[in-house]
């Protein structure tokens, strides 16, 4: 070892240097998550007066409306209303009998210490109602996420192991048409084949509506089937996107040195693939898709409403016309917090995989 | 000239004129082209030779009463000779609302990249020239809008200006606000990626020599963003308008399907899809015909972006 080589603490501790890079980058994300939520807070005062669209459980006097809105602290200042949903208000007294004088004590704790308040349609809390919609969006994008890594990389490594062949280009084709496929059109296509004209033709048909059939129950064997087709939607688009990216990263590592090499020595060619080509081309693509898998928890809007799957994501297209914030904010900030640990989680992984690259 | 037969005159091509031969001979990109071109047509001249009930077509498409013009009695009608596409739940001609709402949908994806490219470019120019605390404000804040999914931006955007704008007159159509709102929207919930490009380019460019020599000679700042340095970062604000209108048009179809988008009286290719699931089984040309036209426009826009990256920069995508 030469004498003087300076040795930063992450050579002496890659474990030590690991522990440091994820507290800094939290420490990044913080301010990060502040614009987010002050952004998203002043896009959603003009949503319209959550009392107004209450529904049928408006309170018909005027003076209730306005002792509501005390209550909900609708009349106070914009930032007042962001301070109190991120700090909370439970050690003030509210105004709501408009005396001026403070007399009913606050009860939000404020986002901040784990309230995201209660939504302002069923006076729920808002974690509770994101809680029962989480796991059936998870269901739903995992398996998605899962069909669409399998198929990508068995399409890709296909395509890239004979470049221009006619399954080659037939894929090309193929992909930039799944690319471009608008969700729903795909989704309602799906549909009318499989669901509509199967059953017009007496064969087997698939379900295209909610979780499961309420006359049957929630067993797993309904589950599978009403998932097929929101699945299949879902998958084929993001296919035709990742199968393109594992088949160029393929092609790029055939190309090196050591590929060369591994078949020098006479290894056998479906060896060389699967233990030295694809793991290296893998790497990209892992990133990928570790940076797509917050968004996916967004990303089923579309797909949730057309098959009226109870996500989140139709939870938020429901909660959006009757200006429900909390709702909102809430569904907003998770996936904000999701997309920062993920990124997070990314970079350490891809570090861990490939030790040419350093986390500095 | 008379001697052609004696040795080949080879010129010089300038890289513009490389990069159009690279592009012509690109064969995805040229049927792309091909595809766009026959989709202008369809927007614009089929009006001439299909029939209506309302009103003899026979003439270019123009105005909202066109498309709009209804009879009842003749609601959701399959395909038919006087129909070719159909008509909807309140007897309007499908035909006719595409060719309107594909006037209307065009019209949204190119002025919606064209806000992209234009907020993105200034932002990420901006950013770049300048540096320090203007540089890490605005990169903490594109960061910010990178991390919120673009869908619920817009649908939260759309639901923020709402129907705030007035009506207005736009080459003699009356085109309601909400035109204009979606436009915008999505223009300023896309432009994070063409701003961080641009921002990678710029910080190199304005190092380079010319840079300081414009500088030297007294060009104010911003004579050197829009003159040296955006211009020399042409190549990805091209392919990016250009994908950026194929998304714009995917976007305000996925507003518009999810009922927050341009209002039903101004049709488009995404809101005559608003609903059309609930027929599903009784009339599927409701939503089978403008949902072709969005795949149909897309696909061949995406066509000749790529096709425009791979002449453009040569390097980027050797086995694409």
């Amino acid at each position: 070892m030469p004498a003087g080589a300076v040795h930063s603490p992450s050579r002496r501790n890659p474990f030590l240097a690991m522990t440091n890079y994820i507290l800094r980058r939290l420490v990044q994300a913080i301010p990060q998550l502040f614009i987010i939520s002050i952004i998203l807070f002043l896009l959603m005062q003009s949503f319209g007066d959550p009392i107004a669209t209450l529904g049928g459980r408006v309170p018909p006097r005027p003076e209730d409306k306005e002792r509501l809105r005390r209550q909900w602290g609708l009349d106070q200042p914009v930032y007042i209303q962001y301070l109190t949903w991120l700090v909370g208000n439970d050690w003030q007294k509210i105004d709501m009998d408009g005396d001026g004088v403070g007399e009913t004590p606050g009860k939000r704790r404020g986002v901040l210490r784990g309230d995201f308040g209660n939504s302002l349609v069923t006076r729920k809390p808002v974690i509770e109602m994101i809680g029962e919609r989480l796991p059936n969006t998870l269901l739903l994008m995992l398996t998605a996420e899962f069909v669409i890594i399998i198929m990508s990389i068995t399409i890709g490594l296909y395509s890239a192991l004979r470049p221009y062949s006619w399954f080659d280009n037939l894929v090309t084709s193929l992909s930039f048409v799944g690319y471009s496929m608008p969700v729903f059109w795909l989704a309602l296509m799906l549909m009318y084949i499989f669901a509509v004209n199967f059953r017009r033709w007496d064969l087997p048909y698939l379900p295209t509506v909610g979780m499961f059939d309420p006359a049957v129950g929630k067993t797993t064997v309904e589950l599978i089937k009403h998932m097929i087709l929101p699945v299949t939607t879902l998958a084929v688009i993001s296919t035709a996107g990742y199968s393109r990216y594992v088949r160029s990263s393929v092609i790029d590592v055939l190309g090196e040195d050591y590929i060369r090499t591994a078949r020098a020595k006479g290894l056998r060619g479906i060896l060389v693939v699967f233990r030295h080509a694809l793991p290296n081309a893998a790497l990209p693509f892992i990133t990928i898709i570790g940076l797509e898998i917050p968004f996916l928890l967004a990303g089923a809007v579309v797909t949730e409403r057309i098959f009226a799957w109870p996500g989140m994501g139709r939870l938020f297209i429901d909660h959006i016309e009757r200006a429900d914030f909390p709702v909102l904010m809430g569904i907003l900030m998770l996936i904000a917090l999701a997309v920062v640990i993920f990124q997070i989680i990314t970079d350490v992984v891809y570090s861990l995989i490939d030790p040419r690259i350093r986390l500095d | 000239m008379t001697n052609t037969t004696s040795l080949p005159v080879t010129r010089s091509l300038s890289p513009m004129a490389l990069a159009m031969r690279r592009f012509r001979k690109h064969r995805m990109a040229m049927f792309g082209i091909g595809l766009l071109l026959l989709l202008v047509l369809y927007v614009s001249v089929v009006g001439w030779f299909s029939s209506g009930y309302c009103a003899p077509i026979s003439q270019m498409v123009y105005g909202e009463a066109w498309a709009n013009c209804n009879d009842t009695s003749l609601k959701l009608q399959p395909p038919s000779s006087d129909h070719f596409f159909g008509t909807d739940v309140i007897g309007r001609d499908i035909l006719a609302r595409t060719v309107y709402g594909g006037q209307i949908s065009l019209l949204i994806g190119i002025s919606a990249a064209f806000v992209e490219v234009f907020l993105g470019a200034l932002i990420g120019a901006v950013a770049a020239y300048y540096g320090g605390w203007v540089d890490n404000l605005l990169m903490r804040f594109t960061e910010a809008m990178l991390n919120i999914p673009s869908l619920f931006l817009l649908i939260i955007g759309a639901r923020f200006f709402g129907s705030g704008l007035p009506d207005f007159n736009f080459f003699g159509r009356e085109l309601t606000g909400s035109v204009v709102v979606i436009i915008l929207i999505i223009g300023a919930t896309s432009w994070m990626y063409i701003a961080r490009i641009v921002r990678s380019n710029v910080l190199s460019l304005r190092e380079l020599d010319y840079v300081s020599a414009s500088r030297a000679l007294g060009a104010s700042d911003r004579r050197i963003i829009f003159t040296h340095l955006l211009p020399n970062t042409t190549a990805p604000l091209v392919v990016g308008a250009t994908l950026g209108v194929a998304n714009a048009i995917l976007a305000e179809a996925y507003v518009s399907f999810l009922g927050v988008g341009v209002q039903g009286s101004t049709a488009t290719w995404g809101n005559m899809l608003d609903g059309a699931y609930q027929y599903l089984e009784t009339a599927p040309w409701l939503w089978f015909f403008p949902g072709t036209l969005i795949l149909l426009t897309v696909l061949g826009i995406n066509f000749v972006g790529d096709g425009l990256r791979d002449a453009l920069d040569p390097r980027s995508s050797r086995h694409m």
